[in-house]
């Protein structure tokens, strides 16, 4: 597949711009801060209705405007789609395809699929597991888009539950006997709270056995493909391995059978019960996992250097594109300025593996930063006007 | 800001629901420059409202007199309750004309984040209509969201020792919506596919 057309209005510093796109490779060159990677940042934004600079809708709506609206023609196998997405900051975010309004944003994803790679990037390796949390399940939205459901669901239970939790752990704060065993908290008018937790653990498990199962599949998917690629970018290095980290056992053999991983979460839960009263916050499930990254035998977060962090923050986005590939449909890749990032021969082997793609777009400040490999058509953008120059 | 009348207009508009600081403003000059006959029957229609209007005492639905019309209908099946989060539910339901039974109104769904448990909501009301055993089935008709759902599980699980029929309405309804949203069809066809809830 690839992006067409794009069009936009009062998105970032943009109040206007249209832009005809072609299959192949299409780079963005300009002095720092013209208005790059607002393009780009677009176009994934089509895909994933997200940002991958920021976490919040606000600062996408340009200075002063009230919404910004994204409209992205797609081709896919020489059929067009028209989707336009309405960023409404604090409130729902409006969608049509081809016309027509879709009930919920979240049905128009799917119609396009990126894979970014950023700057940003280099916290797949080195952050906090949010980061790793996020790429998986950014990733399992771009296979089944119906998994933002089960995602914002999951997010809503736990909300709602550690909303209660807080509430009971501060009704026991304020109990002049704070080590109450739960008979007595419950006598002592809590008992509200206990009857509706169970409830909530029901919700929480449901949902969270779904995205659990759903992210053990998909690791199971990547990880020969992580290694390969990972192999590709460092020729002679020791092997590059990923696997899902589970609150509780470090390298449990868990099954995907969703039933059964529900059965574990219940157990876990019933476990922590106690300490999630105490503190008054959710502390085990889907929301505290993580995606551990070992070369060899060592972990790469805190042990890894520099370069290898980076080959591997690019190795999991190269592992997803592989995934995506197999199962249907070339996603547009795009490169926000990761080429400045890299040594010479980590980007020449980056632009051989991308270069086949259907559509590449790449931010560069300067020319010389996009390598040879990868030569195509160029947009010069400069205060915000964007020009086909070749 | 506007003057100290108008702008206090413009701020009481803006809590009411869905209605933003620009409509609110929109809304307030539409009134100012409206014929002034017009603008005391709403004020009178306001006022009477919450004059005459109250709760009806058996089901919580909105009522002109202590009790619902529904609640007063003989014809209305005693052995049926249906329970929804709020009154434009009842009215939502009733378009169907799938339900014959009687409503419990329980003015909201269960919500930790905004402060709202079951002591909040008319569940002791719903447990004393129960208790004479004259009701066999409970279809617990909440939206179709988490906050619905929950409240759905909740009650179930509360009423289970009792041991009657408890109902869901079926799938098919938009997930995560209102109730009140959805179209008289897929409602009506909702009621007669309800599947035992089993907790
Ligand atoms: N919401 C907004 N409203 C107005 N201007 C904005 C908004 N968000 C970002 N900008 C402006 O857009 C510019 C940044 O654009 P962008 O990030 O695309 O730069 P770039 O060309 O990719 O630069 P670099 O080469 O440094 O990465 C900044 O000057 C910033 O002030
Ligand atoms: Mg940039
Ligand atoms: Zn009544």
């Amino acid at each position: 597949m690839f992006t067409a057309h794009l069009s936009l209005t009062d998105f970032r510093s943009y109040p206007t711009a249209e832009l005809a796109l072609e299959p192949g490779v299409t780079a963005f060159v300009g002095p720092n801060g013209q208005g790059k990677t607002n393009l780009v940042e677009a176009i994934g934004y089509v895909a994933s209705h997200a940002s991958h600079r920021v976490a919040t809708d606000a600062p996408l709506v340009r200075h002063g405007a009230p919404r910004a609206v994204i409209r992205a023609v797609i081709e896919r196998d020489q059929r067009r789609a028209l989707v336009e997405l309405e960023i409404n900051p604090g409130k729902a975010n409006r969608a049509r395809v081809n016309r027509a309004p879709v009930s919920r944003a979240r049905d128009a994803l799917g119609v396009l699929r990126t894979v970014l790679f950023a700057p940003e990037d280099l916290a797949l390796s080195k952050g906090d597991p949010s980061e790793r949390r996020k790429f998986m399940d950014d990733l399992l939205v771009a296979r089944h888009p119906r998994f933002a459901g089960v995602r914002a669901d999951y997010d809503r239970a736990l909300k709602q539950r550690n909303a209660l939790l807080r509430t009971a752990s501060q009704a026991r704060r304020r109990s002049p006997r704070r080590q109450m065993d739960d008979a007595a908290f419950a006598s002592a008018g809590a008992g509200d709270v206990l009857s509706t937790l169970e409830v909530w653990d029901a919700h929480l498990v449901r949902h969270g056995a779904e995205l659990l199962a759903a992210r053990l599949d998909l690791v199971e998917n990547l990880r020969p493909l992580v290694a390969k690629a990972y192999a590709e970018l460092a020729p002679g290095s020791v092997p590059a391995q990923i696997d899902y980290r589970w609150f509780s056992t470090d390298e449990a053999d868990l099954g995907t059978d969703r039933a059964e991983l529900a059965v574990r979460l219940g157990q876990a839960l019933a476990e922590a019960r106690a300490q999630e009263i105490e503190r008054g916050v959710t502390l085990v499930g889907p929301h505290r996992d993580d995606l551990l990254l070992r070369l060899g035998e060592l972990p790469a977060r805190g042990y890894a250097s520099h370069g290898e962090s980076w080959s591997f923050a690019l190795a999991l986005r190269l592992a997803a594109y592989d995934l995506l590939r197999s199962e249907g449909g070339d996603p547009v890749l795009i490169l926000d300025d990761v080429f400045a990032e890299l040594d010479a021969q980590r980007r020449r082997r980056l632009a051989e593996i991308v270069a086949p793609a259907e559509q590449v777009l790449i931010t560069a400040a300067v020319a010389e930063d996009v390598p040879r490999e990868l030569s195509g058509a160029r947009f010069d953008v400069t205060e915000g006007s964007v020009t086909h120059v070749g | 800001m506007y003057e100290g009348v108008v702008q206090n207009l413009i701020d009481e508009l803006g809590l009411l629901p869905g209605v933003g600081p620009k409509s609110a403003q929109r809304i307030a000059f539409h009134l100012l420059s409206a014929d002034p006959a017009d603008v005391k029957r709403l004020a009178h229609a306001l006022l009477e409202v919450k004059e005459k209007v109250r709760f009806c005492r058996v089901c919580g639905n909105v009522a002109a007199e202590e009790e619902c019309r529904i609640c007063r209908d003989q014809r209305r099946d005693p052995h049926v309750i249906c329970v929804v989060e709020e009154s434009k539910d009842v009215v939502a339901i009733e378009k169907t004309r799938e339900f014959r039974g009687r409503y419990h109104v329980l003015g909201g769904a269960i919500s930790p984040i905004d402060g709202v448990g079951p002591d909040d909501l008319r569940v002791r009301e719903l447990m004393a209509r129960l208790a004479d055993g004259e009701v066999t089935e409970l279809i617990l008709a909440t939206d179709p969201n988490l906050e619905g759902e929950a409240t759905a599980t909740y009650l179930a699980r509360l009423v289970k020792p009792m041991g009657l029929k408890v109902t869901r309405l079926a799938s098919g309804l938009p997930v995560g919506g209102d109730l009140e949203y959805a179209d008289e069809v897929t409602l009506g066809r909702a009621f007669e596919g309800r599947r035992l809830l089993d907790v």
